[in-house]
């Protein structure tokens, strides 16, 4: 068999085409073999644990406080952040005119373009006190009572930082749903207009119900940006450690991992236990990310393969 | 009584109004981070500010990292991320391009932290050096997947016709593909190539723990570097507002080059892709 110019050329686009294959390796290999040394010291403590000691001969790492915190954080974000997307993507797909959807699918879509740390430095400076004197402060002046509540009264909190969140995950979860409700064939519509829905009827008994796995497949999309989002919530979540991160009130200061790793990875020295404790806490965020970013990856599959159209 | 015309025509009108609300909470945010990035960074602005190092009051080393960053990055990712998505949209009928392709997607979600601790044990332990590789090398990972998705995009809208006229030609396959695909999805090529620029330009935390910033100029590849979006995040920590104003100053440089490339590349795309 002779090597023509055109299998090298195939084998070489092969071979440098497993740059993604070799990029999920080394990222795997490296956080696994960076963080052995103190799973294998700590076990499942280290999951389960609540203390967070850096400090050398005293050591204890324990990351549920930092687990807790993205799920709260992120389910924040969800919460605001998804029925604000779905409004966008209905009012693009079935209200508004093809001359003012196209500029507004283009603003939704720079938010998307504006970098984390600027979100944060906005959040910081601008957002954080709208949270905090039309929020947070009247609602811990009533409520304060119940420990969720419980304010501290500096804006850097789980709910600042959710907020935040919400923000940045609408491009891609209205984005997505927009391909989705368009990808609803008209038939279904006419359908239901035939028998006599109204616009908002047809909506959501019909379209919205149609599109379902779609949507639920952009609401994890949305989810794994939330979760692995780093600077904007590391400025703006108050950064508590150990057990004072646990996510008990939403007005009291917390920390992801993401942003536990961004504060802290630099103050550690090469090689230490406290080293492997933040390379430990990186290995289980992947870990959660790549479970979600699957997760939404089997969904979006299934959706586009047995309803697409016109998307691939 | 609650299923009547009017009633229902009612619920019709109210859920445009929600509708219409949710556009303009999405708006507003996006309204005020423009607006204050130019209220406050503006007054910034001086030759001295966008030359000068961090002691003379400028973000000089911060610019110049960043565009250091960018090449650094673009000479180890493009090429990959282009060969790739040839790869995936040329040959890529097949089991192995699938997984490929899966990987890729899920490698575009990633959280951009894990990155930068994978490129501190892979290059800055390797080294024993905080440098601007160890941050090309964490950005090309972000960049690397993002191209190699548009590349395969853009090339699959090149029509059959074409790779076909021009193999009855005689040309080989790689020829073909060099010649005369490339060539002809140019501008989606460039599109993605802009887009994962301007997405690399804003990533921090990355570089935290890569090229871990500096009050100087560039010093070498292997000693640390200033960047636009880590002189952000520092400055915005600290108490003094003048120094708090200049990262405003340098929040306003940073968005005017991300938002510059974006809002061109869609202006420029949008004849081509009726969406």
């Amino acid at each position: 068999m002779k090597l023509t110019g055109d299998k090298i050329f195939k084998i070489l686009a092969a071979i440098i085409a497993a740059s993604a294959l070799t990029i999920l390796l080394i990222t795997g290999y490296t956080l696994t073999a960076g963080s052995a040394p103190v799973l294998q010291k700590f076990g499942l403590n280290f999951f389960f644990g609540q203390q967070w000691n850096p400090v050398e001969g005293r050591e204890v790492f324990g990351i549920l406080p930092y687990v807790l915190g993205t799920l709260a954080t992120s389910g924040i974000a969800l919460l605001i952040g998804v029925p604000l997307s779905l409004g966008i993507a209905i009012f693009l797909v079935e209200m508004s005119p093809r001359s003012l959807s196209v500029p507004i699918s283009y603003l939704v879509e720079l938010l998307a373009a504006v970098p984390s740390v600027i979100y944060g430095l906005w959040g910081l400076f601008v957002f954080r006190f709208w949270m905090l004197n039309y929020i947070e402060i009247p609602i811990s002046k009533y409520l304060g009572w119940i420990p969720l509540f419980n304010s501290s009264h500096i804006g850097l909190n789980i709910f600042t930082a959710g907020a935040i969140l919400a923000i940045m995950i609408i491009p891609t979860v209205a984005s997505i749903s927009k391909e989705v409700l368009s990808a609803v064939p008209n038939s279904i519509r006419e359908g239901a207009y035939s028998i006599g829905a109204t616009k908002w009827e047809v909506i959501h008994r019909w379209v919205l119900s149609y599109g379902r796995s779609g949507i639920f497949g952009a609401i994890i999309l949305g989810l794994g940006r939330a979760v692995g989002e780093t600077m904007a919530v590391t400025m703006l979540i108050g950064n508590a450690t150990g057990s004072a991160a646990m996510p008990t009130s939403l007005f009291q200061p917390g920390q992801t991992m993401a942003s536990l790793i961004a504060n802290g990875f630099l103050d550690t020295t090469r090689g230490s236990l406290a080293s492997s404790a933040y390379i430990g806490v990186g290995l289980t965020l992947l870990f959660i990310s790549l479970l979600i970013n699957v997760g939404a990856h089997v969904v979006m599959t299934r959706v586009f393969k047995v309803k697409g159209g016109a998307v691939e | 009584m609650i299923n009547s015309y009017g009633f229902r025509k009612f619920k019709n009108r109210l859920f445009f109004i929600l509708c219409a609300i949710c556009v303009i909470i999405a708006v507003i945010p996006l309204a005020s981070i423009l607006l204050e990035v130019i209220i406050r960074g503006a007054p910034q602005l001086s030759l001295t500010f966008l030359t000068a190092t961090t002691s003379r009051g400028g973000i000089g080393p911060a610019i110049q990292g960043t565009l250091i960053l960018i090449g650094l990055t673009s000479i180890l990712g493009i090429p990959i991320g282009v060969l790739s998505g040839v790869y995936l949209s040329e040959f890529g009928n097949n089991k192995y391009a699938q997984s490929l392709r899966t990987i890729n997607n899920i490698l575009t979600q990633f959280p951009s932290i894990i990155v930068g601790i994978t490129a501190y044990g892979i290059i800055v332990l390797t080294l024993g050096t905080f440098s601007p590789i160890a941050g090309a090398v964490a950005l090309a990972f972000i960049m690397i997947p993002i191209i190699t998705r548009t590349t395969e995009e853009s090339l699959k809208l090149i029509p059959n016709s074409i790779r076909e006229a021009s193999l009855a030609l005689g040309a080989h396959k790689w020829r073909t593909t060099l010649n005369v695909v490339l060539p002809a999805a140019k501008s989606g090529l460039v599109t993605g190539v802009l887009l994962a620029v301007s997405r690399i330009a804003g990533e921090t935390a990355p570089l935290i723990m890569t090229i871990l910033g500096n009050r100087f100029f560039f010093q070498g590849l292997d000693k640390p570097m200033a960047a636009l979006p880590l002189e952000i995040w520092k400055n915005s920590l600290q108490p003094y507002p003048e120094i708090q104003a200049q990262g405003w100053g340098a929040a306003l440089i940073l968005i005017l080059m991300v938002l510059t490339i974006n809002i061109a590349v869609r202006l420029a795309s949008r004849s081509r892709m009726k969406t």
